[in-house]
């Protein structure tokens, strides 16, 4: 949508090393995700993404007077999925609020949300960063629905302020949306900015297992706002937060991190003290700018929903959903990591990779684990580097790695062979086999035409053939090399050297 | 045949199944007296005669007419939305909007064949108990034109006491159906909390809102209650309950035998020390109802409800509270009115002066009520106490329940008074509600039956049952009726005669 720019005033920073000499961050993180159901928090209109402008609403999410919601029972599976997942206490009993602001893009004057009687609470995440563990507790998890979208049209910033006007889309509000708030993480230190992109990562990943959301940030089904302040190191009490909102991506939330532990640093150093408030993060820059101050004066006045009944989970169906959880991240990287015998640091770079879920598949599709590894973290990785794109994006499947594996395994090509035919299958051409038909790549057996190559090589090389019949066996490299080279590296070379053995010595 | 608008639902039911008459003839008898009468009564906001004529020949064509609802004309209060239809809630601000879809409730009753003669007048989003608070008009009492209706849901009374309407709905909030009801001699009825769906009723405070029937007979309404009432899925907090049997009960009450029946008299209601502001008038016909229900065999007994007097500091703490935000969405961008819109103004000047406009005073003053009481800071002192009086209340209505099977009271504590005399007392006005509020806030369910006049103009008895007891209101009710002979409204009939 709008590309952000961050301001032309640039702040004081601190060199990061150097702010870690003298304070401690503590940063906390409120997630967002939109639900994967079909129909809206509390309407019956679709949620697909992507649909042209209000063709996705109805009077109940346009907030026409009169309407009354209805709470989607899907949703609430899913935000109490969400919890057990984060190892939270789900409550027994819990409601809607209504949080009252007015915005153009929140119908009703009010977002349907939670406020102290939230469905989930007090639960955690580990999180891993560079082979320590980092402990995130959970405060809360709640439902609630999403805003319309704003377009501001006009002015430079694509914000409103400078708008020649603005339209709203009402396509996105009402969808639901789960909010999971952390408590504050002090103690990272240095790791600060990597702990707050492993907690998303590995929230991210959690919410996908269950199948809750496709969590996908660049269309906002995933969005972050990140807390960070400052504190003197030794200091019991901690610093004045800032929220950095706008943060799209995971590479962004270690940034946002990193530019406002630097930005506060300055700040406290000059004497200065930091302001609570709202800030943007500009993906160009790296850098974060004040939104509006006026957030800060808003008072919600929650106070319960009077149009929705209290949220009561049945305890037996609370414990059926946990029991029907799927493996977990961190128990399927446990697992795997055992069964294909990887140490710690070589499942990180997998993982890093983005490659587990691919090299899981190419496994099950009759890989060995090895294989596979190789495979995904060798050649296909200088693929999708090469054209910068992620590996799951690559036009290659797992099946179809898992049958190149086999074909070099059982020797109907060779690794060379095996990368051209790996261009066939990027290029569309289909299944390595059909590929290893169509551009005839397969090894050439001990069959004539391999023979043939053979005997021209040693009627065509007399000298090395003497060389070698005098004891100097070595010199049969020369026409392994010049058999492979007639037939264009589609020979194998072992099979080859053992035919020109028979036929010289 | 004689006049059509003097015939009530079951009459008019009788000459439709017959053939006596026609739906086409009845609505254009009602229409025709609309355009006669209306003018100076002002009880209608919106008639379409034509869409009505058109609606009730298809009702005739289709064969319906008289069975069940089939046929008779209806008029809504203008808080429903109704598809297609202009829908203001007695507001500026929703002007001109023609809502995209229907209330269930008046879905239900087209649904039943009923025709929809046009949109009541009323106090701006229900704010109100003499209908002087409607942006448009004021309406008129029909007993005495320098008289205020009741209100809110004034419009509604003052077309069905005035036979511009044999029944219509109301909504009740604080007493927005009863009161109406009772100065203008008719029946009205608030159910159970949660048993008339809310789907399509412009919200003023959506934890005490109820649509129910005002009629000119307790069977009527009955009639009127039965095709509205029963679960909406698209309301959240609608009981999945079958509708209570009220038009057995209305039939069975109007055998006049109540015996074994316990009636409890609610002393802070106008009881002994509980009389300031009670019309001495409205204590003599309330205290002759009471004798009429021993009359018919029911136990009567004075019963204390000692919370009831704490119903209008917390009613007035809540209502305003939930109004302040079911009225932030009229900030004029989507529907209805918008002011300022020329391109010099930002949003927020928009807003601010659609609102500034498009409300009238009381509503102002409501939201602005509702909008400190909710603040932090000040939320538990005013909308947490008020919520802990709201369980005491009903607290009081458990332990008198565990005594009698229904209590009663004045409806209202005064006749209907002049047009002006309290607009400019908000308290005054507010004190109308006295009675009817207790029943509000418990979620209970009371109806207001006509039982007699005072000083020539109408009072009425309020009937309070536990909370899906609906039928035990109308067997009450019905049993007065009879004690009493014709109803009411038959009187202003003679009287304009």
């Amino acid at each position: 949508m709008s590309e952000t720019r961050s301001e032309t005033r640039s702040e004081t920073l601190v060199d990061f090393d150097d702010v870690l000499t003298r304070y401690e961050p503590v940063i906390g993180l409120e997630t967002h995700v939109e639900l994967g159901t079909e129909s809206k928090m509390f309407c019956g209109c679709s949620t697909t993404f992507g649909a042209e402008p209000n063709t996705q609403t109805c009077p109940v999410c346009l907030g026409l007077p009169g309407s009354l919601p209805v709470a989607n029972a899907a949703a609430v599976e899913s935000t109490i999925r969400i919890g057990l997942a984060l190892g939270c206490r789900i409550a027994p009993w819990s409601r809607f609020a209504r949080k009252n602001y007015f915005y153009p893009d929140i119908p009703k004057g009010f977002q349907t949300s939670q406020y102290d009687e939230p469905l989930c609470t007090a639960g955690h995440l580990d999180v891993e960063v560079d082979g320590e563990t980092y402990r995130v507790e959970i405060e809360r998890v709640h439902l609630e629905e999403d805003t319309g979208k704003n377009l501001h049209v006009g002015g430079a910033t694509g914000r409103i302020h400078g708008a020649d006007h603005s339209l709203v889309d009402f396509n996105r509000a009402g969808i639901p949306l789960v909010e999971i708030v952390t408590r504050p993480v002090p103690g990272a230190g240095a790791k600060a900015p990597e702990v707050a992109r492993a907690y998303v990562t590995e929230l991210r990943e959690i919410i996908q297992t269950l199948g809750a959301s496709d969590v996908r940030m660049e269309q906002g089904s995933l969005r972050c706002d990140v807390n960070t302040s400052l504190a003197p190191v030794g200091s019991l009490e901690w610093g004045t937060r800032t929220e950095t909102k706008n943060v799209n991506s995971l590479r962004s939330v270690e940034r946002a991190v990193r530019y406002e532990m630097r930005r506060q640093a300055a700040v406290l150093d000059a004497g200065g003290r930091v302001l609570q408030e709202t800030r943007h993060f500009h993906e160009d820059t790296g850098s974060t700018s004040p939104g509006r101050s006026k957030e800060e004066a808003t008072d919600y006045r929650y106070f319960p929903e009077p149009d929705l009944v209290p949220l009561a989970p049945d305890a037996e169906w609370v414990e059926k959903l946990a029991a029907g959880l799927p493996e977990l991240p961190a128990a399927r990287r446990t697992r795997l990591r055992e069964e294909w015998g990887l140490s710690v640091t070589e499942m990180t770079w997998l993982v890093n990779a983005g490659a587990l879920g691919l090299v899981e598949q190419t496994v099950a599709a009759g890989a060995s684990p090895a294989d596979a590894r190789k495979w995904w973290l060798g050649e296909l990785a200088r693929r999708a580097n090469d054209a910068g794109v992620e590996l799951a994006e690559l036009a290659v499947t797992p099946a179809q790695v898992a049958e190149l594996t086999v074909l070099v395994a059982e020797g109907t090509v060779n690794d060379k062979l095996a990368r051209q035919v790996l261009d066939g299958v990027l290029a569309g051409e289909g299944d390595p086999r059909s590929v290893v038909q169509a551009r005839g790549l397969a090894v050439l057996g001990e069959s004539d035409e391999l023979g043939a190559a053979v005997d021209a090589a040693i009627a065509g090389a007399p000298d090395v053939v003497a060389k070698v019949q005098a004891g100097k066996v070595q010199a049969l490299g020369a026409l392994v090399g010049a058999v492979m080279k007639a037939t264009r590296g589609q020979a194998d070379a072992a099979t080859v050297r053992r035919m020109l053995e028979e036929r010289v010595l | 045949m004689s006049d059509l608008t003097a015939l009530n639902v079951v009459e008019l039911q009788q000459a439709l199944s017959s053939g006596e008459t026609t739906s086409v003839e009845v609505t254009r008898a009602h229409l025709d007296r609309i355009a006669a009468e209306d003018g100076t009564l002002g009880a209608y906001l919106h008639v379409d005669g034509e869409a009505a004529l058109r609606r009730a020949a298809e009702v005739d064509a289709s064969g319906a007419a008289g069975t069940g609802l089939a046929g008779i004309p209806v008029a809504l209060k203008d808080v429903f939305v109704t598809e297609g239809v202009p829908t203001t809630s007695g507001s500026r601000i929703l002007e001109g909007w023609r809502p995209p879809y229907s209330a269930t409730v008046a879905q239900r009753l087209a649904d039943a064949g009923t025709v929809l003669l046009g949109k009541t007048n009323m106090d701006e989003f229900a704010m109100g108990s003499s209908t002087e608070n409607s942006a448009y008009r004021p309406t008129r009492n029909p007993w005495d034109h320098d008289r205020i209706p009741g209100g809110s849901s004034g419009g509604s009374s003052a077309a069905v006491a005035g036979r511009l309407a044999p029944v219509a709905l109301g909504t009740d909030t604080g007493g927005s159906i009863r009161q109406p009801a009772a100065v203008t001699g008719l029946v009205g009825h608030k159910p159970t909390y949660g048993s008339v769906s809310r789907y399509g009723l412009i919200a003023f405070s959506s934890s005490l809102d109820q649509a129910g029937p005002m009629a000119r007979t307790v069977l009527d309404a009955a009639l009127v209650h039965e095709v509205i009432g029963g679960h909406d899925p698209r309301d959240s907090t609608s009981i999945d309950a079958p509708v209570p049997t009220v038009v057995e009960a209305a039939r069975r009450g109007a055998g006049g035998d109540l015996a074994g029946l316990r009636v409890g008299v609610v002393r802070e209601l106008g009881g002994d020390g509980a009389r300031e502001g009670y019309d001495a008038g409205v204590l003599e016909r309330v205290a002759e109802a009471v004798a009429l229900l021993e009359g018919a065999g029911a136990e009567v007994r004075e019963v204390s409800c000692p919370s009831f007097g704490l119903a209008l500091p917390a009613y007035y703490l809540i209502a305003p509270s939930e109004a302040s935000s079911n009225l932030a969405r009229f900030e004029g961008m989507r529907f209805g009115l918008r002011v300022g819109d020329d391109g010099s103004r930002d949003i927020d000047e928009v807003m601010a002066l659609t609102r500034e406009q498009g409300f009238g005073p009381e509503v102002k003053r409501r939201i602005i009520l509702g909008t400190y009481a909710l603040s932090a800071g000040y939320y538990d002192a005013y909308y947490g106490q008020a919520q802990k009086v709201r369980t005491l209340i009903n607290r009081d209505f458990l332990a008198a329940f565990d005594d009698v099977d229904v209590l009663v009271s004045p409806t209202s504590p005064t006749v209907a008074w002049p047009i002006g005399a309290r607009v400019d007392d908000p308290l005054a006005m507010y004190a109308a509600d006295l009675c009817t509020l207790p029943a509000s806030l418990a979620g209970v369910p009371a109806i207001s039956v006509p039982c007699g006049l005072s000083e020539g103009l109408p009072v009425g008895l309020q009937v309070m049952a536990p909370a899906l007891a609906d039928d035990r209101c109308y067997r009450v009710a019905a049993a007065v009726e009879a004690a009493l002979g014709a109803p009411l409204t038959d009187r202003l009939g003679e009287r304009a005669a």
